[in-house]
């Protein structure tokens, strides 16, 4: 097994090189500047402001922004998982990179699988970073804090595991390009089956909420980033939790007992596919 | 008996409606040197890769030292260097064999590092990097990592395709070495001259098929005997035993000989006649 953190270095300093990581820091530091600032300025407009009666004006600013910096932080650790495997498979045996490896006496499912922990590890560090970054800088603006924070952040990274995963999956038979596209055609519709949920919230439509369900299930990290959504505010009662329905946090359900599961069996599968296309692909 | 160090027993691999493979048998023994010939798309990386492990075949069997090609026990036993391969940009040339050496489980450590980088003629550049090398020091940096952790069996494809003369010599001295030392070596090239100089045995592939096989000097024919006399240079037919009876039959008509010699195909003649002058 010495070959697995041989692997994920390999990987990780191929993405270095890339400047992959250089990307995904600009941005999050950009990011992370402009959501402290426009917090601050949020939390300042509305110091003044008499909201209606039992509607707490600093938890409904405090969580529709965290809410919105949590879909950035998972969007963020998207991108980041999605470069460092878009071309790990096909795209590196077709420059290749991967035939000086895989004929190593390695194997090649703990070859894909070191790829995976290397960029797992990074992706899910990255997401937790930038939630505890943002929550703080939430608190800082507007003394808020999230109602939950464990559980949330680690949704949000296993989120991004999977994607990973998905991106692993795709690297297998995909070129690189349609690679990157594909998965974020996935998040794309995992975006869609959060903005069914709000309009099935919203008109109270049993049809749309069971699309918008079944979606989110299908793609899970869409399940658990909702299911990380509502636990950020998931003491929040009465008007505010009324108001905080009409933002990003409509159609935002708990995943309930079975989401854990889910998500893990899912992962297995996925990498089981992964392996086993792998297994099958000649290079 | 030891197994051979390759064993190809009718091996086919077909892709959709191409026969890239069909019926090879093919062996390689301990310390030989085979040099594998054939026009563009004849099958030899194919051949290859199967061997390799990196690509299944749609029947028969590749065994590399008598385990089946792409096990862990196979990979083990061979060194691979592939006709299209890149080594990151980012790594030194050192660092390349650090990679390999922990991929194959090598002790070796910088001794062998730098007595490999020395065999292929690298030892000045081991700490360059790999971006900043020419074409022809990094297909000797692939040769140098393909025979990380002592590898019995080489499968080089194409190994000096990038090189120039004096780099070519070089792996041809190398190839010499390895013979010397046991290592049997499976070469894959199109340049016939550098493949007769060194290899035992040929095998040339034509359309999948082997449709020539044997030591080069078994493949040859005789092409008649060339008699230089003060009337000029001739080629008369014949083989080395009349050259005693031509001699004395022009001596006895009064004509001084000058140079006398045998005449044999070439490598590239018995090429050429194998694949009726097909090309890519």
């Amino acid at each position: 097994m010495r070959a697995v953190p041989t692997i994920a270095a390999y990987a990780l300093r191929e993405s270095l090189r890339r400047r992959v990581f250089l990307v995904v820091a600009a941005l999050t530091l950009v990011f992370l500047g402009l959501y402290g600032f426009g917090a601050y300025k949020l939390f300042q407009s509305t110091e003044g402001v008499e909201p209606p009666a039992g509607i707490s004006a600093d938890e409904l600013v405090g969580a529709t922004l965290f809410g919105l910096a949590m879909f950035a932080t998972h969007f963020l650790g998207t991108v980041l998982s999605v470069f460092t495997t878009l071309g790990a498979i096909r795209g590196d045996a077709e420059r290749g990179l991967l035939q000086p490896l895989v004929v190593r006496p390695i194997g090649r499912a703990t070859f894909l699988l070191a790829r995976f922990l290397g960029a797992s590890v990074v992706g899910a560090v990255y997401v937790v970073v930038v939630f505890l970054a943002a929550m703080g800088l939430t608190a800082l603006a507007g003394g808020w804090w999230p109602d939950r924070i464990a559980a949330p952040a680690l949704e949000l990274a296993f989120g991004v595991v999977i994607l990973t995963a998905l991106s692993l999956l795709g690297s297998v038979v995909l070129s690189a390009t349609a690679n990157g596209i594909a998965v974020f055609m996935l998040f794309g519709a995992g975006l869609v089956a959060g903005l069914l949920g709000q309009i099935g919230e919203a008109l109270d439509s049993h049809t749309l909420h069971t699309i918008a369900r079944v979606t989110s299930w299908a793609i899970p990290f869409e399940a658990l980033y909702q299911d990380a959504l509502n636990r950020i505010t998931l003491d929040t009662t009465g008007f505010t939790e009324w108001a905080l329905q009409l933002g990003p946090f409509g159609g935002a359900e708990l995943g309930g007992a079975w989401l854990p599961l889910w998500t893990v069996a899912y992962l297995a599968g996925v990498l089981g596919l992964a392996v086993a296309a792998f297994a099958r692909r000649d290079l | 008996m030891a197994a051979a160090a390759l064993a190809v027993q009718g091996l086919a691999k077909r892709y959709v409606s191409v026969a890239a493979l069909d019926g090879v048998d093919l062996e390689l023994g301990e310390g030989e040197l085979v040099g594998l010939l054939g026009p563009n798309g004849a099958g030899k990386s194919t051949l290859v890769k199967i061997a390799c492990g990196l690509v299944r075949p749609s029947a028969g069997s590749a065994q590399i030292c008598g385990a089946p090609a792409g096990s862990r026990e196979a990979r083990r036993a061979l060194g691979y260097l592939a006709e299209l391969f890149r080594f990151p940009g980012w790594c030194t040339a050192d660092e390349v064999l650090v990679l390999h050496q922990r991929l194959t489980g090598s002790a070796g450590g910088a001794r062998e590092r730098l007595e490999l980088l020395e065999l292929v003629g690298l030892a000045d550049a081991r700490g360059r990097k790999v971006d900043a090398m020419s074409k022809g020091m990094q297909q000797r940096l692939g040769v140098a990592q393909a025979l990380v952790g002592s590898p019995k069996v080489l499968l080089l494809d194409e190994p000096t395709s990038a090189l120039d003369p004096v780099g070519r010599r070089v792996v041809r001295q190398l190839l010499e070495e390895l013979r010397g030392r046991g290592v049997s070596v499976l070469l894959n090239s199109h340049l016939l001259s550098e493949v007769e100089l060194v290899c035992d045995r040929v095998v040339i592939l034509l359309d999948g098929r082997v449709v020539a096989a044997g030591r080069p000097d078994d493949l040859a024919r005789p092409r008649g005997i060339e008699i230089e006399t003060a009337a000029g240079t001739r080629v008369v037919e014949g083989t080395r035993d009349d050259v005693p009876r031509l001699l004395a039959e022009l001596a006895a008509a009064g004509e001084s000989v000058y140079g006398v010699q045998v005449l044999r195909s070439t490598l590239e003649d018995v090429y050429l006649d194998a694949v009726g002058g097909r090309g890519s």
